[in-house]
């Protein structure tokens, strides 16, 4: 800090390309901090499980935070792949209510109960794989996941993107929706699946197994906002932000442009898959309700009221965002959803960079002048450009 | 060097081992029956600066479109060193070795001068690579180098978005450079440029022609006369007339429908 120009010099041939940014270790601090100490000492069982459900939804927005902010690729499916991966973790949870001694008054025993109320006397060679734990745990990333693989594969491929790819994916995740509503007999229809009981002999319905779950699901969120900053940090994320610029540039750069949207997109997937899956344990069941339209849309206002170019943004708009439907919905059901539309209106009008924008804005600057008011004397100028320290 | 990351371009390998870098044949491309290049031949020499010229809409940028994938011929061949061009991707043909600057300065104004040069740098372009790749001494030491080269080494850091009209065309120069093309394509370089920066433009041309060949679109003709090897004019999608600026200049049919107004 000394001479200006040194710094400069030395942060171009040093480490300038650091995993995270003090700032970013400080806001991850905080996100831990708040998530994993202070929710859970402030509230009563019932509220953290709130708090664990609004949570997943912030796997999603933490994949449309690389999907639509980093690589401009707009899905307004991503429902599906949250509702895919909670129904795989349903689908397992269900086969383990449904022991031939839980269900002996059926017709058939042994399958789920939805099964039975439509005849079906056997269990679906696709529920199969759901007997076993391991391979469910798999499974509810890996089927997501090819599902995100085959459609943005063959989009993609084909040059579709912007308005027409995010019509599609509105357009899947309506058809999803309409399939399982459909296909009461192996899906559970439009109740979904519920009376989930026990993960591999545990009951999840216990205060103490949602308090332990919610700390799994803080954890692996962290988890996913560190492989999404490693994502971000290295050259495939300074990739996905030059080709929403400039695809042109990138494809004759030498890079398949189509293979990096399909990461993105995937990546987006698996995430929102850990989120389902976890919606799933916690709450206990799984329904269509959060496959469709809607909650896909509802996703991407998290998201863009977080701040679409920010990781922890996306966590706290989500939190935020949910929070707030919680409270307005009890008080106003009525008005609720025009609310949300408003704020989603007035966030992308006003503030285009969500609550991170605001705070990188107007609070980090404040913030930095203060810290730096109180260390003496005031630190050379800083040439335009370089890291801050 | 370029045979080193060229991999799909073994020229030992070839019994019939061109002479021409790259050899444009009888090539057409019609859009709805409209032939927007029609029957096109012209051959460019290694460490050539081929300028095309011609008035508007006669088919010149199509004419680069074609060579780097861009559009799809009709019909007809493009053979760069012996390969045949128009059934590669357009990222098999920047591997080949062929790079090609747009008309507008495409750049990264969301990235550092640094980083728009790093996506260019020739190596981790699949995603895994793009995921593990390591910004190391090579990786620096190529970038401060193109910059030099390039007049933005003290710009390094700062967005593209605030560079010049100018700045931003040279940094697309670099973003190509970096690729070490064996055949650079050039869609009006200095359009939209001060008399300065076109001096120092032409002077950079002159300075990357090491090793490579140039193909250029132009309008300004006096920036044509100091790069120019040879020219070829374009005209309704034809080739009207070929050779040294000296000839093409005197050719009384590009006079008549380009020179002359």
């Amino acid at each position: 800090m000394k001479n200006p120009v040194q710094t400069l010099t030395k942060s171009v041939t040093v480490n300038d390309n650091p995993f995270m940014k003090p700032i970013e270790w400080l806001s991850l601090a905080v996100l831990a901090l708040v998530l994993l100490v202070v929710l859970p000492s402030l509230l009563d069982a019932f509220r953290l499980n709130l708090v664990g459900k609004y949570l997943t939804y912030a796997f999603v927005a933490l994949g449309l935070v690389i999907c639509w902010g980093y690589a401009g690729i707009l899905s307004l499916g991503q429902g599906c792949f949250f509702g895919l991966g909670g129904y795989c973790m349903a689908m397992y949870l269900k086969l383990e209510a449904s022991s031939v001694e839980n269900t002996k008054i059926q017709s058939t025993p042994g399958i789920p109960d939805f099964m039975d109320w439509n005849q079906i006397t056997a269990l679906p060679w696709f529920w199969k794989p759901f007997q076993s734990l391991p391979l469910t745990l798999i499974l509810v990333v890996a089927v997501p996941v090819l599902f995100a693989f085959v459609i943005s594969a063959a989009l993609f491929k084909r040059r579709v993107g912007g308005t027409y790819f995010a019509i599609i994916t509105q357009a899947i995740a309506a058809i999803l929706t309409i399939l399982i509503v459909g296909q009461q007999g192996y899906t559970g229809g439009i109740n979904g699946i519920t009376d989930l009981r026990t993960l591999h002999g545990w009951d999840i319905r216990t205060d103490g197994a949602h308090t332990i779950l919610y700390f799994v699901n803080g954890g692996l969120l962290i988890g996913c906002i560190l492989i999404a900053q490693f994502v971000k940090k290295s050259k495939l994320g300074r990739i996905l932000v030059a080709m929403r610029d400039k695809e042109d540039r990138v494809r004759f750069s030498g890079y398949s442009v189509a293979g990096f949207k399909v990461f993105a997109f995937c990546l987006a997937a698996a995430f929102a898959a850990i989120g389902g899956a976890m919606f799933t344990l916690q709450v206990g069941f799984m329904s269509p309700s959060f496959v469709g339209i809607v909650p896909s849309i509802e996703m991407v206002i998290y998201a863009a009221v977080g701040g679409r170019m920010s990781l922890f943004g996306a966590v706290w708009g989500t939190l935020l965002v949910n929070w707030a439907k919680t409270s307005f919905s009890e008080s106003f059901p009525d008005l609720w959803l025009f609310g949300l539309g408003a704020l989603f209106i007035a966030v992308v009008l006003a503030f285009p960079n969500g609550l991170a924008g605001i705070w990188r804005e107007h609070v980090e600057p404040r913030l930095t002048r203060r810290v730096k008011g109180l260390r003496a004397p005031p630190p050379a100028i800083v040439p335009h450009g370089a890291p801050a320290e | 060097m370029n045979a080193a990351i060229l991999p799909g371009s073994v020229i030992g390998a070839n019994p019939n081992a061109p002479e021409y870098l790259l050899a444009v044949d009888a090539l057409t491309v019609s859009f709805d029956g409209f032939k927007a290049v029609n029957d096109v031949s012209f051959y460019v020499d290694p460490n050539e600066i081929r300028v095309i010229i011609g008035p508007n809409g006669a088919g010149k940028t199509t004419v680069l479109d074609l060579i780097c994938g861009r559009t799809r011929a009709s019909a007809g061949s493009i053979k760069y060193k012996g390969q045949e061009l128009t059934k590669l991707t357009e990222s098999a043909i920047v591997q080949a070795g062929v790079g090609r600057k747009f008309q507008t300065p495409s750049i990264y104004d969301d990235l550092t001068v640094f980083e728009n040069l790093e996506i260019s740098f020739p190596r981790g372009r699949s995603v895994f690579g793009a995921l593990t790749f390591k910004r190391d001494a090579q990786v620096r030491e190529r970038i401060h180098e193109i910059a030099e080269t390039i007049f933005l080494k003290d710009q390094l850091l700062e967005r593209a978005e605030f560079l010049s009209h100018g700045q931003k065309q040279w940094l697309e120069i670099g973003m190509l450079l970096i690729q070490d093309p064996e055949l650079l394509m050039l869609d009006e370089p200095v359009a939209g440029m001060s008399v300065g920066e076109r001096i120092k433009t032409a002077e950079l041309l002159n300075q990357i022609i090491v090793g490579r060949s140039v193909l250029v679109i132009e309008h300004d003709m006096k920036f044509v006369e100091d790069i120019a090897h040879r020219v070829t004019v374009l005209h309704q999608g034809k080739v009207l007339s070929e050779g040294s600026m000296e000839r093409v200049k005197n050719d009384p049919k590009v006079i008549e429908v380009y020179l002359g107004h």
